[in-house]
């Protein structure tokens, strides 16, 4: 069998008429639109700073949830998933938030549940991808895809909390960084507070999201919102009218902040580019970059290589073997733990127990010695009273003797007395 | 974690216009079609297709026509000789083609002397193996540690197999062919040469071939087993009541009634390709290409690909029943492999929980 290739780097050619593969990309999107999309978003913030409102705003709807309180022991991740239509678009969007965050009195540990959090839902996925019977197009992926990382607006520069939580989430996620309740801060101190914090975030080596610059119909708008990072935004389901329109808004005593007016705040900014422009930039950099470095440290750790181009092509059998077995024996070896462990438990819970008889004998004894005791001391009692009660009745009866006597005694007595008188 | 999956319809009556920024009713979701359309003309496309079938019944012609351009095997590597080859050869050859921004890179992968010698037997073996060379090295690239953003997709998407317009009925080697290869990949079944039926020999020959192919077991493009849903059945039916598709092709063009078009100029008349009155090239290039390819593709990855796979993998567990473990993993295969990437018992944990519960 002879394989022949040509054209590697592929040459072009030109098409003498109207082929019609243009349509690839529609065929491509009307798949898509048939199976649904799905988004992922993780918001991270100290409780109170409004990230079920933004989200509420983001995407115009109501979603379901109290406000937390602020006595949480430690930080759970609540998710959410909900569907969402928009003329036929079917988003399956799921919104992820950290509760309890910053609330703790030592929040050392307070980002490893969102790590942890992020970390399973790579897990899953890396599971799926290796089964054998796998079915990847229908599965929900929960990877997350964008963090929006709150900031408590003091104006002063980032908590220390904040940077330590970024710098674990990096290398993990997607992470947009925004000013949260940016209607306390004045439009002079916010500038100065986004250039403190960009400048944090570069001096600790905080690898935040950059909007993609490298496609021409895009370019433009993505760099210019890049130097609008963090997004100043402010969110709100109410609305009050302006002019003869409803807009959202706040309304204050002194005055009325829209939330979609960009003079107010960057909120049009973040959906524009949350949503509008780099939806799929953030799907595909999460499964390309983050994905990606999850799956490879994941794999390196239980020891798999590539082989290098020099060796022979490595088979999968013999990989898949030499791990099998490196498996099986540890497992073994496990097992054997377990088993000595529990025949060691067992012999300790048959000694005690046999203790506890060995007491419960001795108790039996002594008992069964008291009562025989009491037992004899009774009988005794018993006898030296009867023995009394016979003395007492051979008295009596001796008693009644001699007065039956005596009184046969006396009755003759009195007869011969009688009998004397007479005579 | 609660996961209830509620329901929200965030412009019941709206149409989206996205001009009005201020139109609070309006999101934006469906602006990601736009954005996955731009990274697909980024990326741009590949399709690779197999034409399989004995010389001389315009195999490479055919290709020319679809993709209205010299792809075939004989335009880049042309034999002065003509000269049928002793065995089966394999040649591939890929070509950048772009259309209104759209970007493909074809390979049409040629099967020079399938069918051609006089003992055909086994003939198969060898398109076989070259397709399951291409699962194998998806596969292999696919298991790194380190892999390629995009995967070089080299599996074969279709197979166009090319009987020959005798009139009758399938030959055995058409039968054994396609039987065996319609596991594999996907199978669309031409008439060649179909100017030399007349229509009424045409619709027999046809029926004939779709009784002897459900007779035989033999699931070819569109398979009805992958229909997705009602409409996606309506539309696969019509198409299967209408393969194998009686092509004619041809580079060549001609003045017909003052336009130019493709066609076969002979004695008696001008064949034009095109036309669906003559031939069901237009057909075949609407299903290949202007509407079905995508689903092409996606059959050959999401199905064919994942069931060498799973054969690939499950070979690897048959060396391990001969050397049965002293103490068996609980579970079926499928969990056993998987617990060899995550390196974990499940039961481990409930064995220790026992011990600890009862002492």
């Amino acid at each position: 069998l002879t394989v022949t290739k040509v054209g590697e780097g592929a040459r072009a050619v030109p098409l003498a008429g109207h082929v019609g593969f243009d349509s690839m990309p529609d065929q491509l999107v009307n798949k898509s639109v048939n199976h649904g999309f799905c988004f992922n978003i993780l918001c991270v913030g100290e409780t109170g700073l409004g990230k079920s409102t933004l989200m509420d705003t983001l995407f115009n709807t109501k979603f379901e949830g109290e406000p937390t309180q602020h006595n949480q022991p430690g930080v759970t991740l609540k998710s959410n998933t909900y569907e969402l239509q928009e003329s036929n678009v079917r988003l399956k969007l799921t919104v992820v938030n950290t509760v309890g965050f910053g609330d703790q009195i030592n929040k050392e540990d307070s980002y490893k549940s969102i790590v942890e959090f992020i970390d399973a839902q790579f897990e899953a996925y890396l599971q799926e991808e290796l089964k054998i019977k796998r079915t990847l197009h229908s599965y929900h992926d929960t990877r997350i895809h964008a963090c929006l990382y709150f900031i408590a607006p003091t104006g002063h520069s980032l908590k220390s909390l904040d940077l330590v939580t970024m710098k674990k989430l990096d290398s993990k996620v997607n992470i947009i960084p925004i000013v949260a309740k940016s209607d306390a801060i004045s439009k002079s101190e916010l500038a100065k507070f986004k250039i403190k914090i960009t400048s944090e975030l570069v001096s600790n080596g905080v690898q935040i999201y950059q909007f993609p610059t490298d496609d021409e119909s895009v370019a433009e708008i993505n760099s210019t919102m890049n130097s609008h990072l963090p997004f100043a935004v402010v969110g709100s389901t109410e609305e009050v009218k302006i002019g003869n329109k409803m807009v959202k808004a706040r309304q204050y005593p002194w005055g009325t902040v829209q939330v979609e007016n960009e003079n107010h705040c960057d909120f049009v900014k973040l959906r524009e580019m949350l949503i509008r422009v780099n939806m799929e930039d953030l799907r595909e950099q999460t499964h390309t970059r983050h994905y990606e470095l999850y799956r490879r440290c994941k794999l390196e750790e239980m020891g798999f290589k590539d082989t290098d181009p020099d060796s022979k092509p490595f088979s999968l059998q013999e990989t898949y073997e030499a791990k099998r077995n490196e498996f099986m024996g540890e497992l073994q070896k496990k097992e054997e733990e377990m088993r000595q462990m529990f025949v060691q438990r067992v012999k300790e819970k048959e000694a005690e127990l046999k203790e506890a008889e060995k007491e419960l004998h001795e108790k039996f004894d002594r008992l069964k010695k008291l009562h025989q005791d009491e037992k004899k001391k009774l009988e005794e009692k018993k006898k030296s009273l009867d023995d009394e009660l016979n003395t007492f009745k051979q008295k009596k009866m001796a008693a009644e003797l001699l007065l039956t006597q005596a009184q046969q005694a006396g009755g003759s007595t009195t007869l011969k007395r009688d009998k004397e008188r007479k005579k | 974690m609660s996961d209830s999956a509620k329901s929200h319809h965030l412009n019941p009556h709206g149409k989206g216009d996205k001009t009005h920024a201020s139109d609070f009713s309006y999101v934006g979701i469906d602006a990601i079609l736009e954005q996955m359309r731009r990274k697909a003309m980024k990326q741009g496309f590949e399709l690779n297709i197999m034409v399989v079938g004995q010389s001389g019944l315009g195999k490479s012609t055919l290709m020319n026509t679809l993709f209205k351009s010299k792809v075939s095997r004989k335009s880049v590597l042309p034999d002065p000789e003509e000269r049928i080859p002793k065995t089966i050869e394999i040649k591939s050859i890929s070509h950048d083609i772009e259309e209104k921004g759209v970007r493909m890179k074809l390979t049409v992968i040629d099967t020079p002397g399938f069918g051609d010698q006089i003992n055909n037997e086994n003939c198969w073996q060898p398109i076989m193996k070259f397709i399951n060379d291409q699962y194998e090295a998806y596969l292999q690239e696919e298991i790194n540690i380190n892999r390629k953003k995009r995967i070089p997709d080299s599996r074969v998407h279709c197979c166009i197999y090319f009987i020959p317009p005798t009139g009758h009925c399938l030959r055995p080697l058409d039968l054994e062919f396609m039987r065996r290869l319609s596991k594999v990949v996907n199978i669309v079944p031409v008439i060649a040469k179909a100017d030399t039926l007349t229509l009424e020999e045409r619709d027999h020959f046809k029926q004939t071939i779709r009784e002897e192919l459900r007779a035989n077991g033999i699931d070819v493009y569109p398979q009805k087993e992958f229909d997705e849903d009602s409409d996606d059945r309506m539309i696969n039916d019509k198409i299967r009541e209408m393969i194998p598709f009686a092509v004619v092709g041809s580079d060549q063009e001609y003045q017909v009634n003052g336009k130019r078009i493709l066609g076969r100029k002979t004695k008696w008349g001008t064949i034009e390709v095109e036309n669906i009155g003559h031939c069901e090239f237009a057909y075949l290039r609407d299903l290949l290409i202007r509407t079905h390819m995508q689903n092409i593709k996606d059959i050959t990855g999401s199905i064919h690909y994942e069931t060498y796979r799973v054969r690939r993998l499950n070979e690897s567990n048959i060396l391990f029943t001969a050397h049965p473990p002293e103490h068996p993993t609980p579970g079926t295969k499928q969990s056993q492999t998987y617990n060899l990437f995550t390196c974990t018992n499940p039961h481990c944990g409930d064995w220790e929980e026992d011990l600890n519960s009862n002492f």
